[in-house]
């Protein structure tokens, strides 16, 4: 990591290449499969690629001050693409790559975007189709040829040609990188990052080098990590914490960035690189428990005694082991046994082999997924943050993690609770504003500084903060209990064969249920059972899988009445919904969080249904395909009512 | 919507006729594929589509007519000339090696083009090693090209049904053929799978500009994707043209959808 006392000279992005690019020149800064062999790019390769992008795009007219869209999968050369517009005074601005091209429209065009930089033909495709509707749009780049031979339109280029472009450009004006990054200040805006957009429109959210600077700074040092690290990149780039973790943390700590193959190649290239430090959202690690379960379901009976066993013995002494706390000899030794049989085995398969550092953030952590991997031994903790704080607002300290916190205040960073329970943040990674929105910054960020978050939550007596909900969504049922529907949700979605829950009840006399079954782990399910399925609409209906679900929604209701302000929450009826919500549908984010009030608008029906008693309703949904087409999904679905518990009970 | 020049006539078939006994597969049959094109015959189930597939590479021998390719009569040809001569094709019920991975199952593409002995490949001497590593490099390419770098190392035998059938475009397109024949690449796949097969052998034909010939029944694909289509029925050739001509055509409608007696 760089020296504290030349921080100051190392104020902004291009500035921290410039210094990794001197003092570890051949270590490698970036890694790509090309070809199904590891391709590597040094630290020096990386600044001279970013160098000659940078005046590449100063030829085509890029200018101090200028958005430019970066659009696609996780690829070297699009990070490299950040750091060239960085260098010239520009914004970044990263896109969601699996947005239709009408969902791309409102950013492209908010932004002003003038010069884009895609992967693939795919991404130039979209930006073609929207041409019309931004005529400001003047260049087009692109990073894969495949397919692109015959797009001869003047205001495409090749991500190649840019660059010889820039080369020459360079020869030329030897002095005029230089010059661009000496003008850089810290308080320039580093990255505009796009919000969800929950709720209304998305904002982009100004985020300058300081910001990202300090945030990556506190987590580096919090975490003690190094320049030896080795990350996978692959959540998507227009994503906070894919830009924290591999574009911030990387380029202040020297690290390396490991970019996958392909979308479904992550499973195998995370075995072979091998990561030393991890960052994913709780469905990642879900998806790879899941698969492991069912893996183990169809091993030989010996191997599955042998998982039960010393996975009971992890469960027991796994997580205190990892926390330093004290532990019996026997649990000890047999913990090395099991470490030796199983979670060495284990964490290879899954590619942890090598982590230190493993965060997740997001969305709330199943505490039993949250306890698996612990106490197999990888250090996985939880973070909080948001788009506008660079995603670094609270860290779990090693040895000091509780499955329901999210952690302290992290170094820097000041937060409290306002009087109606809302967190509100302050620190030097706070945004600077939302573009061209000055109004919702005023909005956003009070009087003394702090950043109005949104979420509601509180400190525990170990100073440890805990979520709620988003305050917005804290409501009341009719008999004015308190509702907090993410909570429940939550608790739902805990189980495997859940994946997504909406649940109902502000300003209503009890709480019903949307449910989404997880294809992957009930179609296990129903295939051991030797129940047939033809998808995943046919699945969903049937009987069998309702019992499933009933008795998940029983558990969650046991649990809720346990906690006695939230005994009036249980779930009383629920439906399993004919198909999955889906953000192509606009019914989920790209970040995948439910869009509550257009879910309750488009089923409305269902909630009527829900509500009414009904015994099953019959629905229609038009749905979308990922190349825009539209079809029709329909069915009839029945309700069912669930068991639920006397309030008081537990209490007295 | 592409750059490639429809050339020159390739291959020209004059009067085939195949008898298996007394049962006429192909009577009298005559048709031409140019370079760079994609030509397509359909028919009917039994009307002669695989057998006429199977008389181009030499898998058959037609007791009549000529063929000519690439300027060069033949009567009889063993399979392995033809794809020494650039022909390769896949099958309608997938031929993969089922208990080896992707990656052996496309290298088995490259055999024409080695040229190490046995000997030195089965020790691993000399060129053997040096020419593994071209030819290795060949075959991530085409990996990388029909988007099959998942399942690299899975064995065949374990995918699904459409992935088999992109493992064996992979194969074919491995030995870097001149004509690629296709026996039903989109047989029992479903919309999905066939848009991205589609895809695959129009970039197939764009890129490498290989000249394409393809047996198919899904009629809208067959329409979408090709240059040329000839129809046949009952081993006769009922219609030749482009995809507008043959739909217009009454004898191919009547042999589709049957006619009112």
């Amino acid at each position: 990591m760089p020296e504290m006392a030349s921080s100051r000279a190392l104020d902004t992005f291009p500035r921290l290449l410039s210094y990794h690019a001197q003092v570890r020149g051949d270590r490698p800064a970036m890694r790509e499969k090309d070809l199904g062999i590891w391709q590597t790019w040094t630290w020096g390769e990386v600044a001279g690629h970013v160098g000659a992008l940078a005046c590449g795009l100063a030829e085509l007219g890029f200018k101090r001050g200028d958005n430019l869209a970066v659009i696609g999968d996780n690829r070297p050369r699009l990070y490299m693409t950040m750091a060239a517009v960085q260098c010239l005074g520009g914004v970044p601005v990263p896109l969601y790559q699996d947005a239709v091209a009408n969902e791309m429209l409102f950013v492209l065009q908010d932004a002003g975007i003038r010069f884009a930089l895609v992967e693939d033909q795919e991404q130039v495709d979209k930006l073609l189709e929207l041409q019309e509707q931004m005529p400001q749009l003047a260049h087009v780049v692109y990073d894969d040829p495949r397919g692109m031979r015959h797009y001869n339109q003047p205001f495409i280029h090749d991500i190649r040609e840019l660059m010889a472009m820039g080369r020459i450009h360079n020869q030329n004006h030897p002095d005029f990188l230089a010059d661009e990054i000496a003008l850089g200040a810290a308080d320039d805006i580093g990255v505009m990052l796009y919000t969800s957009g929950t709720t209304g429109k998305p904002k982009g959210v100004c985020l300058t080098h300081n910001a990202f600077i300090s945030a990556a700074r506190g987590g580096v040092e919090f975490d003690r990590l190094t320049a030896d690290e080795d990350i996978l990149s692959y959540l998507p780039m227009a994503w906070v914490g894919d830009h924290l973790f591999s574009f911030a943390q990387a380029m202040l700590a020297g690290f390396t960035i490991n970019c996958p193959e392909s979308g479904e190649t992550v499973m195998t290239d995370l075995r072979e690189i091998g990561p030393t430090y991890y960052f994913a959202p709780p469905r990642v690690f879900e998806n790879l428990l899941t698969q492991v379960m069912i893996r183990m379901e169809d091993a030989s009976a010996l191997k599955q005694r042998m998982f039960r066993y010393f996975m009971a013995v992890a469960r027991r002494s796994g997580a205190e082991i990892l926390d330093g706390k004290p532990v019996s000899f026997a649990d000890r030794l047999l913990y090395t046994l099991g470490n030796f049989f199983i979670y060495g085995p284990l964490k290879n398969v899954l590619g942890m082999s090598r982590i230190r550092v493993a965060y997740t953030a997001g969305a709330a952590i199943g505490p039993d997924l949250f306890r698996f991997y612990r106490s197999i031994g990888i250090n996985l903790k939880q973070l909080y943050g948001q788009t506008e704080t660079c995603a670094y607002v609270c860290l779990q300290p090693d040895g000091e993690i509780k499955f329901d916190s999210v952690g302290k205040p992290a170094p820097g960073v000041e937060v409290k609770i306002s009087g109606n329970g809302e967190i509100l943040v302050k620190g030097p990674m706070l945004l600077k504003g939302y573009y061209k929105r000055p109004d919702a910054t005023a909005e956003a960020i009070d009087a003394d500084g702090y950043f109005m978050t949104g979420d509601a939550g509180f400190f525990d007596d170990d100073g440890h903060l805990k979520i709620i909900d988003r305050a917005k969504d804290v409501g009341k049922l009719a008999n004015g209990a308190m509702y907090a529907p993410n909570y429940i949700e939550n608790k739902l979605k805990f189980f495997q064969h859940v994946k997504e829950a909406v649940v109902f009840g502000d300003r209503r006399d009890r709480v019903c249920a949307f449910i989404n079954i997880d294809i992957g782990a009930v179609g296990n399910w129903a295939e051991r059972r030797g129940i047939a399925y033809s998808g995943y609409t046919d699945l969903a209906a049937k009987q069998e899988v309702y019992g499933l679900i009933q008795e998940c929604v029983e558990k969650v209701n046991a649990e809720l009445v346990s906690e006695d302000t939230l005994a009036d929450s249980q779930v009383h009826r629920f439906l399993i919904l004919h198909k999955e919500l889906d953000p192509d549908d606009d019914e989920l984010t790209r970040t995948r969080k439910v869009r509550r009030g257009f879910v309750a608008e488009k089923y409305a029906l269902l909630i009527e249904a829900l509500y009414a008693g009904r015994k099953s309703q019959f629905i229609e949904t038009q749905v979308k395909f990922e190349d825009g087409r539209t079809g029709k999904v329909a069915a009839d679905l029945q309700i069912r009512d669930v068991k639920t518990y006397p309030a008081g009970r537990l209490a007295a | 919507m592409s750059g490639r020049k429809i050339g020159d006539v390739i291959l020209e078939l004059q009067n085939i006729s195949l008898r298996f006994g007394g049962v006429k597969a192909l009577t009298g049959i005559s048709f031409d594929v140019r370079e760079h094109e994609v030509r397509a015959i359909i028919g009917p189930n039994g009307a002669g589509k695989s057998s006429m597939l199977n008389v181009i590479n030499g898998v058959y021998h037609p007791q009549e007519g000529r063929i000519n390719f690439r300027g060069e009569e033949r009567r009889k040809m063993e399979p392995h000339r033809a794809a020494m001569q650039g022909i390769a094709r896949t099958f309608q019920n997938i031929a993969l090696f089922k208990g080896m991975t992707v990656l052996d199952n496309v290298m088995t593409g490259r055999i024409t083009k080695m040229k190490a002995n046995f000997l030195e490949q089965a020790i691993r001497i000399g060129r053997a090693g040096r020419e593994e590593i071209l030819h290795r490099k060949k075959v991530e390419e085409i990996i990388d090209f029909l988007e099959i770098q998942h399942i690299r190392k899975t064995p065949v035998g374990r995918l699904p049904y459409g992935l088999q059938k992109r493992v064996e475009l992979a194969r074919a397109l491995a030995a870097e053929p001149s004509m690629l024949l296709l026996d039903e690449p989109m047989a029992g796949m479903n919309v999905e799978e066939k848009q991205d097969m589609c895809r695959f052998i129009l970039d197939v034909n764009d890129q490498f500009g290989t000249t394409i010939v393809l047996i198919e029944h899904d009629m809208g694909v067959v329409m979408d994707i090709s240059d040329r289509v000839v129809v046949l029925d009952y081993g006769r050739k009922i219609g030749d043209g482009t995809p507008d001509e043959v739909r217009g055509n009454p004898e191919v409608i009547s042999a589709y959808l049957g006619v009112a007696h």
